[in-house]
Parts: C-alpha cells; sequence; structure tokens
C-alpha cells in the first residue's frame, strides 16, 4: 500500500442531508438493554442519545427504537455532527494493483498472456490447514467471492497440504506454472518465515538465472511489508479475498497492453 | 395445488425417464464400490465414538488398520468383528486401540468364522439403526409435545465458530420466530477425511460439525421448542469427504434436515465424482431412515453460472438429485430441492422471470419440501437496495408456495448478520406473509404469457440437456463443465484413493439393513 494525497484544492465540508452545511447524518445500532416497560423504554431510548452524542450527534433524535427479544434494542437515529471534512488531508490507501472483475481478468489474460495462466497452490511443510489456500483457489472461494478456479482463463492446480519444497518446485516446472501460491496458516516459533525462506531460496536454487515462476505466500501470520526480505514476490495477509489474488496475478503476470504506451507516471506510482 | 402453468405432461415424464437413465449407471457405481467413509460409518452406527490424543478417531484409525492389513474390498465389518470375536476384545474401542498400535493382524474370515462374524456385525449394526428409529419416533413425539409450525418454514443461520456462542444465537433466532437453525460449517471441514470430536469453540466462519455439538444444539432447541410449542428443526451438512459419517451422527443425535447434494462436493469443493456418488447413496440410505429431510444445493449453480441462461441445469439437478434420493430410499416429503433467487436485477422482468421459475420447479415436484434461497451474488452492500431485494424474494417464495425460505440478510457479503440484520429480515418476510398470504390463489399466469413461455423454455431446455447426457453419461457431463461452470473429470479431485471396488462377498450390515436384506 502506497499513501499519496490527491492535488484537489483545499475544501471544508460537512454532511449533507437537504441543505448545505446542515451536517445531517443516519445510524443504526443495538444496544444490550431490555426495551419493555415504560421505564425500561425510556432508559434504553436515552442510552442510545448519550452513545450519540458521544459519537459527536448534536442534537440527535431517535426516530425508531425496537425491542429485539428480552435483551436487546434496536434503535434508528438522525442527528446533526459537527465535525468538518477536510479534503485537502484525506489520504488514501491504494493498492499498487487495480482490483479487477473476473471479467477483466479473464480478458487481461487473453489480450495480455493469450494462453491460460498456470497457477499453482499449496500448503507447505507440516501445515495441514488447507483453509487459506482452499479460500482462495476453490470455486466455492470466500467472504462472497468465487475463488481462482471459477476464472475461466486461469488453469489451477492445487497440491493440497503437507507438500515439500522439492516437490513443490518439480510440480511447478511439469505444470509450467506461471504462479506458485505458497500457504502457511499455522506456525510456530516463526516457522512460517522460515518455509516462505525455504521456497524462496529452492526456486533460485532450481532454476538458476532462468525465468522462476511468480512467488506469492499468504497466512494470517505474515507482514505485507516482508516480501523482499523473504525473498518472494508478494505476500497476503489475513482477510485476503480470491479477487485480490487473482488482479495481482494479472498485474504482475499479464500486464495491460494500453500500460505500455502510457509510460511514465500513471501506473507506476 | 392446482397447476398454473400448462406443462405438458408428457415432456415433464419425459424428463424424469432421462434422468433415471443418466442416474441408473451412476447408481450402479455406488452399488459395486464403498468407500473408506462408507465404513466408517458401519463403525460408527456400531457405536465407536472417540479419538486418539493426536485428535484422530478410533473410527479411522480402525479402518486404516483394517484397510492395511486384510483390505477394505469385503467391507470393515468381517474382518472388525472377526477380530474382535477370535481375539476376545471386550469392544471395538479396545479393538480399535489395539490396531492403531498395530498389534491386530485381520483377517477376512471364512466359513464358520465369517458366520460367526456377520452373526456378531449384524446384531451390533441392528443395535445401531434401532438408536436411529428411536431418535426418528423421539422426533415425532417431540412434534406431537409442541407443534409443527405452518410452511414455509423460516430458516435461519448461525455461524459463530463456537458452539457455545452457537446456542444462544440460535435460540434468539428461534425466538425471533426461525423455524430450522442451520448451522453453517466451518470452512474446509468438507475436506477434512475425519470428522473432529467434541465441543469445538473455532472454527473458520462456522463451526464444526462433531456428534457433541449436534448433541448440544439439538438440545437446546429442545428447550427452546418447548418453551415456544413449536418444534425448531435443526440443519447440518452432510457432504465432503466424510459425507456417510456425518449421515450417521446426524441420524443419531436427531438433526431433522441435512444439506446433501448429489454434485455440490464435485463442482464447488473438487472432490473425486466417484467418491461424492458412492458416499451420496449411503448417508441417503441412512437419512432416509432417519426421517431427515435432504437439502439439495442448486442454488449454488447460480453463484457462478448467470441465473437466466443455467436456469435449466438447475432443473436437471433436481431431477437427479430426485431420483439418487428415491432410489435411496427417500419419500418424496424428504426431498428438500433447492433453488434460488439470483438473476440480475437490472434484467427486465426478472421478478417475473423468478416467478416461473419457482412456479416451474413447485409443479415439477409438488410434494418435495422446495428450499428456496435468498439473492447474494447482486446484493451489493446498499443493505437498502437489498432490503428491497429480499422483499421480492419473500414475494415470489410466498407467492409459488415455497416450503423452506432461507431468510435473506441486506448485509449480505458484509458481515456475519447482526442481530438487527436478522431481526429486520424476519420483519420483512412477516409482513410480506402477512401482506400477499393469498396472492398466489389469486395468481393466473395467462396461457402465452411471459412466465408461462419462460417456465415452457427452461423444462424444454432442460429436457435438451439430459438428452445430451444420456449421450456422454453423467460423469462426462460433469467433466465438461456442464454444472456451475466447472469442469470435474471422474479421476480426478480429492478422495479417488479412498475408493474401493467390494469383491466378491462384501459385507456390510448397514446396507443390508437399510435395503431391507435382513
Amino acid at each position: 500500500m502506497t499513501q499519496s494525497a490527491p492535488a484537489a484544492p483545499a475544501r471544508v465540508i460537512r454532511p449533507y442531508g437537504d441543505t448545505t452545511g446542515d451536517g445531517r447524518v443516519q445510524l443504526s445500532f443495538t444496544l444490550p438493554v431490555a426495551f419493555g416497560s415504560e421505564e425500561e423504554r425510556a432508559l434504553a431510548e436515552g442510552a442510545a442519545l448519550q452513545l450519540a452524542g458521544s459519537m459527536g450527534l448534536d442534537p440527535a433524535m431517535v426516530v425508531h427504537a425496537k425491542g429485539m427479544g428480552p435483551d436487546f434494542t434496536f434503535f434508528i437515529v438522525y442527528g446533526r455532527v459537527g465535525h468538518l471534512v477536510d479534503l485537502s488531508k484525506v489520504t488514501v490507501a491504494r493498492r499498487e494493483f487495480p482490483l479487477l472483475s473476473a471479467a477483466e481478468v479473464n480478458l487481461r489474460i487473453r489480450t495480455g498472456l493469450g494462453r491460460k495462466l498456470v497457477v499453482l497452490g499449496a500448503c507447505i511443510g507440516t501445515d495441514a490447514h488447507t483453509v487459506g489456500i482452499d479460500a482462495i483457489l476453490n470455486v466455492k472461494g470466500h467472504a462472497g467471492e468465487k475463488g481462482l478456479e471459477y476464472y475461466r482463463e486461469m488453469r489451477v492446480v492445487n497440491l493440497g497440504a503437507q507438500v515439500g519444497v522439492d516437490d513443490l518446485v518439480a510440480r511447478t516446472r511439469a505444470e509450467h506454472a506461471d504462479a506458485v501460491l505458497v500457504s502457511q496458516v499455522v506456525t510456530q516459533r516463526e516457522a512460517h518465515l522460515a518455509g516462505a525462506r525455504e521456497v524462496a531460496a529452492a526456486f533460485r536454487a532450481g532454476q538458476p538465472g532462468g525465468r522462476r515462476p511468480l512467488l506469492v505466500v499468504g497466512g494470517p501470520r505474515f507482514d505485507p511489508a516482508m516480501a523482499g526480505d523473504l525473498g518472494v514476490d508478494k505476500i497476503f495477509g489475513r482477510g485476503t479475498t480470491p479477487r485480490e489474488v487473482a488482479s495481482y496475478l494479472v498485474h504482475a503476470l499479464a500486464p495491460a497492453r494500453e500500460a505500455a504506451h502510457v509510460g511514465g507516471a500513471g501506473d507506476r506510482a | 395445488m392446482e397447476p398454473k402453468l400448462g406443462l405438458d405432461p408428457a415432456v415433464v415424464r419425459e424428463a424424469r425417464e432421462l434422468a433415471r437413465a443418466a442416474g441408473q449407471p451412476i447408481v450402479e457405481l455406488a452399488r459395486t464400490h464403498t468407500t473408506v467413509s462408507v465404513e466408517r460409518a458401519v463403525l460408527r452406527l456400531a457405536g465407536l465414538d472417540g479419538a486418539d490424543e493426536d485428535g484422530m478417531p478410533w473410527v479411522n484409525r480402525l479402518a486404516d488398520a483394517v484397510r492395511e492389513s486384510a483390505g477394505l474390498e469385503h467391507g470393515v465389518a468381517l474382518p472388525a468383528w472377526d477380530a474382535l470375536l477370535t481375539g476376545e476384545f471386550s469392544s471395538l474401542a479396545v479393538l480399535a486401540r489395539d490396531a492403531a498400535a498395530g498389534k491386530v493382524k485381520f483377517r477376512v474370515p471364512e466359513g464358520r468364522d465369517a458366520a460367526a462374524a456377520r452373526t456378531a456385525a449384524s446384531v451390533a449394526l441392528g443395535r445401531g439403526i434401532a438408536a436411529i428409529d428411536a431418535r426418528r419416533a423421539e422426533r415425532d413425539a417431540m412434534i406431537r409435545e409442541t407443534s409443527d409450525p405452518p410452511k414455509p418454514w423460516i430458516y435461519l443461520i448461525v455461524a459463530t465458530g463456537d458452539i457455545y456462542e452457537d446456542i444462544p444465537q440460535a435460540q434468539a433466532a428461534a425466538r425471533e420466530g426461525a423455524d430450522i437453525i442451520a448451522v453453517i460449517r466451518s470452512t474446509g471441514q468438507s475436506l477434512l477425511d475425519y470428522v473432529p470430536e467434541g465441543a469445538t469453540r473455532e472454527g473458520y466462519a462456522g463451526t464444526y460439525a462433531t456428534r457433541e455439538n449436534f448433541r448440544l444444539m439439538r438440545a437446546a432447541l429442545d428447550d427452546v421448542s418447548r418453551e415456544l410449542g413449536r418444534y425448531v428443526r435443526l440443519t447440518n451438512y452432510a457432504s465432503g469427504l466424510c459425507m456417510p459419517e456425518i449421515a450417521a451422527l446426524a441420524g443419531l443425535e436427531r438433526l431433522d434436515m441435512m444439506l446433501n447434494d448429489c454434485m455440490y462436493g464435485i463442482i464447488f469443493r473438487d472432490i473425486n465424482p466417484r467418491r461424492t456418488f458412492i458416499d451420496q447413496r449411503f448417508s441417503r440410505q441412512v437419512h432416509a431412515r432417519a426421517g431427515i429431510v435432504i437439502n439439495t444445493g442448486e442454488d449454488n449453480y447460480l453463484t457462478t453460472a448467470d441465473a437466466v441462461d443455467a436456469a435449466h441445469t438447475v432443473v436437471v439437478s433436481q431431477l437427479l438429485n430426485e431420483f439418487f434420493g428415491q432410489e435411496a430410499g427417500l419419500a418424496d416429503a424428504q426431498l428438500g430441492l433447492g433453488h434460488a433467487f439470483e438473476i440480475n436485477p437490472e434484467v427486465p422482468d426478472s421478478f417475473v422471470l423468478e416467478l416461473a421459475h419457482a412456479q416451474l420447479v413447485r409443479e415439477l415436484f409438488p410434494n418435495a419440501p422446495l428450499k428456496y434461497m435468498p439473492p447474494t451474488k447482486h446484493m451489493t452492500g446498499n443493505v437498502f437496495a437489498g432490503y428491497l431485494l429480499d422483499a421480492f424474494f419473500n414475494l415470489a417464495g410466498v407467492m409459488t408456495d415455497q416450503s423452506i425460505l432461507l431468510i435473506g440478510m441486506m448485509t449480505e457479503g458484509i458481515h456475519t448478520p447482526f442481530l438487527s440484520d436478522r431481526d429486520l429480515a424476519l420483519e420483512n418476510v412477516r409482513y410480506v406473509a402477512r401482506a400477499a398470504g393469498q396472492l398466489g390463489e389469486n395468481f393466473r399466469p395467462p396461457p402465452g404469457g411471459l412466465v408461462q413461455r419462460r417456465a415452457h423454455q427452461v423444462l424444454g431446455e432442460a429436457v435438451d440437456l439430459l438428452r445430451r447426457i444420456g449421450g456422454d453419461g453423467l460423469l462426462g457431463a460433469i467433466a465438461d463443465g456442464t454444472f456451475g461452470i466447472t469442469r470435474r473429470p471422474a479421476d480426478g479431485g480429492r478422495g479417488l484413493d479412498g475408493v474401493i471396488a467390494r469383491a466378491d462377498g462384501y459385507y456390510n450390515p448397514a446396507i443390508d439393513i437399510l435395503e431391507g436384506v435382513s
């Protein structure tokens, strides 16, 4: 991720309800309070107003409150916030590659590569937890997104769990894989780092001077900033979705045709 | 239910005949093969529970030991009960421990030894199946004691990963109006070749299916059923590599419904097609005996394929699920065939097309408790638009007399539902049912109108596809990416090494009882 500020002129704004600068917002939430007797209802609404006030809504108005079972109440609150947004100080986190739809990914592979992109995935070492690699590769996918098997222009080989590094290198060669995805979910004493380094070293040794596949590692314990240190091309951390991985793979392996002509500024920032 | 679509009975009959023709070779495959999980299910039904210190179930340890020294071609029962009798082990559990330690040499017994082993195994499995029968009777008694809710049944999901968090959430959902609670499994459980043991508190986006988790949740729902005077059903997933074992555990712990699709694991989990079909037949035989309603997974095809273009693949899969289900002994009332409301809302007349699809399924399977799934693919994060789309889904469900409505969440795809998301979703379906309860009987799609034309077209395309499958066989069609646009060759995928051709003299006491042979 890189941080960059858009070069817009300084502008200070407030939320817009129906009039410029009115600062009106809506909010809904649940509190673990009862909404039965008259007294309970008064207490519940008061609690909601207190929360809204603490969040900076002044004045705040509870427009809807409903008991859910004996112990909870749901609220819809409208109110005015006094906060200002300074557009000149907005920071935008940007990934170094654009997030593409499945159709865009497929198109990029067809036009940029002109053949199927071959992806090989595995859990290495003693890790038997294929949950991560399967979430990225299986059609079933993860977080509402289909896995890489769903992409028509990709050929996915999922080696599963407890794959030895030598086997990984051999299969990569046999399958002519463009990218190797290695997952490490369960780790003790930083074994995930040692595993990733071992993979990187094996591919360097296995294909000296020649072209090695794109190396991508992933798992909840990895720090995405460590790719260079580990000798791999990319690290994905917790919460990564298949689409992010697919978008990165085409970014790295099937560059958009237009980009070649643009040169300079745009894509490289 | 009065037919509204003017379907040609000859076409419907042909569709069923073609489904039978496509399915019959698969049934033959299942009758002539077994799997490691089918054999482990036999051990589970005979009462073998628990796991070693690494968490590996004793059924796996025992089945593996038998496979290693005697093979599983004759089934696990003959070698296991022969060892039990000749080695004078006091129980299967003791046998499993010694077998795991490499102290037992198994053989396939012959003559009088074989007869003795068969008799002993048959008695043990008779007890196991009787336990399932008792659970079924217990369900009937619970329903008499409380009540059976009117349809459509409201189906809600809990999935915290921690069974002790799931329980209060499930009870709250029941109090809010849920008739069915489904506990989503941990991501990837379908790929484990063993069933985890005990109460579990950690899962990935779901809670592990274990016998103890089943028992805990069923007991909690019994409490809330009595409190509400309404029987609240419990659903889990008999799918993946341990499908037969999970089915056995579901029967033993009185689960009420099980997801159990003929092709889901193949398409979406890359489980070997042969493994899946063999496991599936056994699991459905158990479900049939246990009075469990299966839910099939056709809705999933529409999450990968386009809901208009692939509508006929849903119908084809439903016809196959019906054939396989009936062949395994399931009654029509146990066939919760699935479908979904997944047409892109940008498509003109999308709601009319949804009505046509839903009504078509209703008329093709008039006695099946159809399970209708809400929109997921076109839920954008705009929760307000999502709430509207869910209301249209509920309306289609009510108008076309669907039996089981999985309640859509406006926050679908954003997070696991908040308490308030669920409450709002139930408010939505209650409003629609109250406002439009009698709309169905006042809904008369005119001959030649869009609803009828679309229904006829989908049925016609389904028949065409079934004819093509007839040529290649079902395994060939799956290999060609016919379903869910995913190609799965018959010899690919996980779990093929657990498929074993049955030898002459194969003996499975559970199947004999379930098929009424003994």
